[in-house]
């Protein structure tokens, strides 16, 4: 039970640390840190609410989270388990409940990832399928494709063998050659450091929980977080202003204006492309090497305590 | 690009430039001048055909083959990838700039004007 109600906590501190770190300024100084931190936060948030589920579920097996979920599969596979005596009065059957709830919660989790990751998989074959047929090489871009379309799109198919860079005509319009220079060095960047693979955890959340609000504002800014990590690399190459021109032309190259109150569901907060292009012009200050050790430190310190309390027995 | 990736390109490209469905025969034909054993155009258009951008009907005793869309119809088809429109889809591929919102882009372009401005 001491277990069960550690883990609770700690299900709750993620939540709330998830939130203050959705409002924290600091992330766009240090994109890294920030993701890894959001990653860390959405793993530990998960595991130590199926632990805490397990735990008080499994609480009569003393033996904690982990040891009694051996037990119980233990047991379902001698066929010792008789649910009947174990489910007896209110406390037995908040526990069943509770197990229930867990491998739900656990199945939910990665059927979404799997499911996620097949769709992924079949959008992006069937795309490079179409791409073989009617993208074309330029000699203004060696190692991307274009593709003959007058909006403009820049954008990067990832894959293990298969990974491309694909512009679009109508984005070789709009950018001079430096700029280009830039979006290519920004695309290459989330090929070379697969951060499609980043965020995919988040995306699947996104699909396995399509109504809960929450997870969809969390997603677009890890996603946001993602951008800002390539458009550092890129700017190591080339200089930042170039790279915030291009992210300007796109935008003024950008659909044309909605009717009013289409996009009623838009939040008034700055847009993430502004965003990104003020933290290209007006560098903040980079994260401060020693925070981000400490930051990094007390994420690897929850992962080891979550491990830890899925242990202690009571 | 690999040998079969072009000549899936080039099959295509008669395919779409002849307004009616062929046959194995007279695609080979069209790409005289390649020079193509009837047995390579036909594991090219069997290839095309599994990846469903030709459809083919049985006639006489020959298939006739026919592109499943038009190249314009394709080239739609990625840049609405590409722009993120489809909603599930945004995880299979990095756009260097999500759709925009009309608010936006016209935030977009103010700035962009006020960057432009001294210089001009």
């Amino acid at each position: 039970m001491v277990s069960a109600a550690l883990l609770s906590l700690v299900a709750v501190g993620c939540l709330i640390a998830m939130e203050a770190l959705h409002r924290a300024k600091w992330p766009s100084r240090g994109p890294y840190t920030a993701v890894i931190t959001w990653q860390t936060l959405g793993l530990a948030w998960g595991v130590s609410t199926i632990g805490a589920l397990l735990a008080f579920g499994l609480s009569s097996y003393q033996l904690g989270a982990a040891g009694g979920s051996l037990a119980l599969a233990t047991d379902l596979v001698t066929g010792r388990l008789i649910l009947t005596e174990l489910s007896q009065g209110v406390e037995g059957v908040s526990h069943v409940v509770a197990v229930v709830l867990a491998l739900v919660l656990t199945l939910v989790l990665f059927y979404g990832l799997v499911s996620s990751f097949v769709q992924v998989v079949r959008v992006r074959r069937r795309h490079h399928d179409l791409l073989e047929l009617v993208a074309s090489e330029h000699p203004d871009v060696p190692g991307a494709r274009v593709v003959d379309h007058p909006a403009a799109a820049a954008y990067c198919l990832p894959g293990v063998l298969r990974s491309q860079v694909v512009i679009s005509a109508g984005a070789l319009a709009v950018l001079d050659n430096r700029e280009l220079a830039a979006v290519l060095a920004h695309e290459h960047a989330h090929l070379r450091q697969r951060h499609d693979l980043v965020l995919l955890p988040f995306s699947s959340l996104k699909r396995a929980f399509p109504r809960v609000r929450l997870v969809r504002t969390y997603y677009e800014t890890v996603a946001l977080l993602i951008e800002m990590c390539a458009d550092d690399q890129a700017s190591r190459r080339s200089s930042s202003r170039e790279l915030a021109m291009a992210l300007l032309r796109f935008g003024a190259a950008g659909p044309a204006p909605v009717p009013a109150g289409a996009m009623a569901a838009v939040s008034e907060a700055e847009p993430g492309v502004m965003q990104r292009v003020n933290r290209l012009l007006s560098p903040a200050e980079e994260l401060p090497y020693h925070a981000g050790a400490v930051i990094m430190g007390g994420s690897a310190f929850l992962l080891a305590a979550v491990t830890c309390l899925w242990h202690i027995p009571v | 690009m690999n040998r079969l990736g072009e000549l899936e390109r080039a099959v295509m490209d008669v395919l779409w430039a002849r307004n009616e469905p062929m046959t194995v025969r007279e695609v080979g034909k069209a790409l005289a001048e390649r020079d193509l054993a009837h047995t390579t155009v036909m594991t090219v258009l069997d290839r095309l055909a599994k990846k469903k951008v030709v459809t083919r009907a049985r006639e006489g005793r020959a298939w006739r083959y026919r592109p499943a869309a038009s190249r314009e119809a394709y080239v739609s088809e990625l840049m609405f990838d590409a722009l993120g429109q489809t909603g599930d889809r945004d995880a299979a591929l990095a756009a260097f700039v999500q759709s925009m919102d009309g608010k936006e882009a016209a935030a977009l372009r103010r700035a962009l004007s006020e960057i432009e401005q001294p210089r001009n």
